[in-house]
């Protein structure tokens, strides 16, 4: 069990020499304005911090040091020169409100990027502002509402999003001030319900949000279909791009009918995905949204590379942050894409497949259920163990968790929620054939477990530092920062 | 290929076993035309080694000019430490993914429950999100977290004052207009470049749901946050602080602000361990009084016991959250900005309240000494009258613009032309000086200044 670092204080330790040296005072600001508490931030010396978190790092499995099949993460191989050559001093130390003549290094390499995800999503305008495929959402649903307000098509208060659709959309789309009208999914082949969609357009369709292939590791074979229902019906289609390693190179949303499209920078194009951010989440666009993009973004002229701001796109949704986006990010993807080239591209979407699909079939074989099984696995593919926990009460959870005892992250579980008991597993491009292996040869294990000690996997794990860690009373017995004085 | 460790025994065995002949049966599902010919990805360079990029990326990086940076006006150069992005980069840390299952991510969790107990502390609040993208986006969430938490409160309507940094104010109106939230600028007085008690005097009867406090402000003037305080809480309205980490080791933390203090702080993080890197990536940080809790966005990282009754940490009030709410969430926010955060814990405990402190004091000075030096050149002024921390607006003979473009030619990023944003103030320059400024460089600035406007 890890102490906190405040419990490494000692009254007035600090580290000496990341301050500097000379002693100092102030003595022109009035008195109200300053501050009398000391905050409660630890007192302790370089070496104990250091000391700290590395050894609370080595509590954590990551892409680095275990197989992290998370569905619809696409926990691939973040290349170590991602971060080396993005953080060159010259592109590390340039402030945002510098003048764009020092700042072309990084403007090319920017402006680059915005070509080759056009070409890679067949698409014509694109801004790398957002900052997380979330906030990518927000920015491409607002351009749909921008472009049906500048026609003043204002009645249009509805997007319709799938009911197996990731959390964020609904939400993305409430925070744009539409309603959702959800449709339903066929869980016996994984394809929309065309009837339902029919249905559900109207004049009330701003459009529809998308992911395909979908939440449910499925290609949704009549997307040409569904972008005509609602093409004709007035709405636009918007894409999530999270599942787009598997149809890299090979297939381009635009062509499949969509409007306005998020990429994941930290899912397909190998950034790291450090914890829970930075991402990236840049959106990309045909013609007739163009106008609507969030400022600012690069254009290319003889005086080299410059911002493009609302003074020059009086339509545009406006600004998501402060400045320009996550920068260094996307200097990342700029990077993987120059490592990846034009063959590379393909290829990730190939060798995902592969291992999705022999994934698949090894599991099927062994006994797992897989949820369509008639059905080619994209990039992804989900298993569901609603036979063992009716047979067993071994859980999806409890799976997730007796797989740490062997060292492999779990799978995304309970996601999609139509399925129950589900597993979505995503083995990525960058994993071999051994370590697929080796996962299925886990979950046989686990599931022999299931079937003659099923107490062992529902109590699990064993292993690790920490046994099961207790949800529920964490949200009922709130305790959301270390008070010092209930120590004692 | 590059990262796709397959061998061709490999490819076939797979294959086999699969029952297929070649990778492209798996894509038997797609429609033929949606398949696009390798032509289509002629755009796209051909991949090129390690090497080669590596000596790309250099030739790249030199023509990034990093001048002698006087600028803030959001984002700060400080000195990072060396521990930091050591720690960070590993792979531990950087490659792992959302704590989600908690026993495999006890590092992570960890470290964001010391962050936010460190950063609750440093507010003066009772507890701290896990971040949001950043300070510009966060104080939109904020005033969609006010909306929902202010129960006394119908209107929607936030009153900001203009003293807040102008990009902060066009992405908060950008994002919350569209969930019908008004936001009401208020005028600022010319001559102490604060927000007047006066001025809100036409709100003194009306529903305002919020109240935004910059401190210090896109000026660098330090406002009366007391009297603000106040003035909204007798009114029922909530308040929103727009603070400065590195400041509020000097200055009274917003939860000591007024009888009751703040209600929402927010934030950039940046100045705790982020380089300038070209805007970001940054972090924005998001606390609260007890009481809002479950209206705030974002991550939040719980202390539990597990099933031995040892202690450790999980994701918690996950119901406010798009994975669980959906639709009904406090924000769509999923993926935030936690290796920043990380940076941030670990750049506060290795300097402590001692060492931020100490860096607080400096800039203060540094400013101080430039801004003394600088109004002694002819034509040269401070604009406001009123106290300042680590910024400050002098008003310069001629247009900030050009000054900034001649002061470049010399190898000097001079400052932020207020002109940008404010009508009436292009001969007004926004300058900063950290602790990373020498007096060899304030002396630089200062002769070069001179000669400009000689």
């Amino acid at each position: 069990m890890s102490q906190l670092i405040f419990e490494t204080s000692r009254l007035n330790r600090y580290a000496v020499t990341q301050a500097p040296l000379e002693d100092v005072e102030v003595d022109d600001l009035p008195k109200e304005h300053l501050r009398e508490t000391k905050p409660l931030l630890p007192e302790t010396s370089e070496l104990d911090v250091v000391r700290h978190f590395t050894n609370l790092s080595q509590q954590n499995f990551s892409v680095d040091t275990n197989f992290y099949p998370l569905g619809s993460c696409t926990m691939k191989y973040n290349p170590r020169c991602l971060n080396t050559l993005a953080s060159l001093p010259d592109f590390l130390g340039c402030h945002p409100l510098d003048l764009e003549k020092n700042n072309q290094g990084y403007m090319q390499c920017a402006y680059e990027t915005q070509e080759m995800l056009k070409i890679i999503t067949g698409m014509t305008g694109i801004s790398l502002t957002p900052m997380a495929g979330a906030q990518g959402e927000f920015a491409g649903v607002l351009m749909i509402r921008a472009y049906h307000d500048s026609r003043g098509d204002t009645e249009r208060t509805e997007i319709i999003i799938p009911d197996a659709a990731h959390g964020t959309n609904p939400a993305s789309a409430s925070m744009c001030g539409y309603v959702t009208k959800e449709i339903p999914t066929k869980t016996s082949d994984g394809d929309i319900d065309i009837e339902a969609l029919k249905a559900a357009v109207g004049p009330k369709t701003a459009g529809i949000m998308l992911t395909n292939p979908s939440t449910l590791g499925v290609f949704e074979r009549r997307i040409e279909e569904v972008a005509k229902i609602v093409h004709d019906a007035g709405g636009l289609l918007y894409y999530d791009g999270a599942n787009l390693n598997a149809i890299l190179g090979k297939v381009r949303p635009g062509d499949m009918g969509f409007d306005v499209i998020h990429l994941n920078l930290h899912k397909t194009f190998g950034t790291p995905h450090g914890g829970g951010g930075p991402g990236s989440g840049p959106i990309v666009c045909n013609e007739r949204l163009i106008p609507f993009l969030p400022i600012p973004y690069i254009e290319k002229s003889e005086k080299g590379y410059t911002w493009v701001t609302e003074k020059q796109c009086p339509q545009s949704i406006g600004r998501l942050s402060a400045f320009m986006g996550n920068a260094a990010i996307i200097l990342r993807s700029y990077i993987y894409l120059r490592l990846l080239g034009k063959k590379g591209l393909p290829r990730v979407a190939d060798f995902s497949t592969l291992n999705a699909n022999y994934l698949m079939v090894r599991l099927r074989d062994a006994g797992f259920t897989i949820s369509f099984p008639d059905r080619r696995a994209v990039h992804e593919f989900i298993v569901t163990l609603e036979d063992q926990t009716k047979k067993y009460g071994v859980r999806a959870l409890d799976y997730a968790k007796r797989l740490l005892d062997y060292d492999a992250h779990a799978p995304t579980i309970y996601f999609p929620l139509l399925i129950p008991e589900c597993l979505l597993i995503e083995p990525t491009e960058t994993e071999s054939k051994e370590a697929v292996d080796q996962f299925v040869e886990t979950m046989i294990k686990i599931k022999h477990e299931a079937e003659t000690d099923s107490e062992l996997v529902k109590t699990a794990p064993h292993d690790r530092p920490l046994r099961r860690l207790d949800d529920v009373k964490a949200a009922r017995e709130l305790n959301l920062v270390y008070n010092p004085k209930s120590d004692s | 290929m590059p990262f796709i460790p397959h061998t061709k025994d490999e490819i076939r065995e797979m294959l086999e076993t699969i029952g297929v002949n070649s990778i492209d049966a798996l894509f038997d599902e797609i429609p033929k035309n949606l398949l696009i010919d390798e032509k289509e990805l002629d755009g796209i360079p051909p991949a090129i080694s390690e090497m080669e990029l590596a000596r790309l990326m250099k030739d790249r990086a030199t023509t990034n000019k990093n001048n002698l940076c006087f600028v803030g006006a959001g984002a700060y150069e400080h000195h990072i430490p060396a521990p930091i992005w050591e720690i960070i980069s590993r792979g531990e840390f950087m490659t792992a993914y959302t704590p989600y299952q908690a026993e495999a991510s006890q590092g992570t969790l960890q470290l964001l429950y010391e962050y936010q107990t460190m950063m609750a502390s440093l507010t003066g609040m009772d507890v701290s999100n896990a971040s949001l993208y950043d300070g510009a986006s966060g104080l939109a969430e904020a005033a969609l977290m006010a909306v929902r938490a202010n129960k006394k409160s119908k209107s929607k309507r936030i009153l900001m004052p203009s003293t807040v940094h102008p990009f902060y104010r066009q992405t908060t109106n950008d994002i919350v207009k569209h969930q019908k939230l008004e936001v009401i600028e208020l005028p600022f007085n010319k001559e102490s470049g604060c927000t007047n008690i006066k001025d809100l005097a036409a709100y003194e009867a009306e529903d305002i749901t919020a109240l935004v406090v910059p401190q210090p402000n896109f000026f660098g003037c330090l406002e009366d946050v007391d009297a603000l305080t106040n003035w909204a809480h007798q009114r029922n309205i909530l308040v929103i602080a727009l603070v400065n980490p590195t400041s509020l080791a000097l200055l009274k933390e917003p939860g000591k602000w007024g009888e009751q203090g703040a209600d929402i702080v927010c934030g950039e993080g940046q100045p705790f361990g982020a380089p300038l890197s070209s805007g970001g990536p940054y972090f924005g940080f998001l606390c609260c009084k007890s009481a809002y809790v479950r209206q705030m966005p974002g991550r939040i990282i719980g202390c539990t016991e597990d099933a031995e009754g040892k202690t450790g940490y999980v994701l918690t009030l996950q119901a406010r959250e798009q994975h669980i709410r959906r639709s009904k969430a406090t924000s769509n926010i999923c993926t935030n900005e936690g290796m920043m955060v990380a940076a941030a814990a670990i750049y506060m405990s290795l300097l402590g309240p001692n060492g931020i402190k100490k860096i607080a004091k400096i800039c203060h000075n540094k400013t101080k000494e430039l801004a003394q030096q600088a109004i002694a050149i002819d034509g040269v002024t401070l604009l406001f009258k009123s106290p300042y921390f680590h910024e400050v607006v002098l008003r310069l003979p001629k247009p900030a613009k050009q000054v900034i473009e001649e002061m470049n030619d010399k190898g000097i990023l001079a400052g932020f032309d207020l002109g940008e944003s404010y009508p009436g103030m292009e001969n007004d320059l926004l300058v900063c000086c950290t602790e990373t400024k020498t007096q060899e460089d304030i002396a630089l600035y200062i002769k070069s200044l001179k000669d400009i406007l000689a």
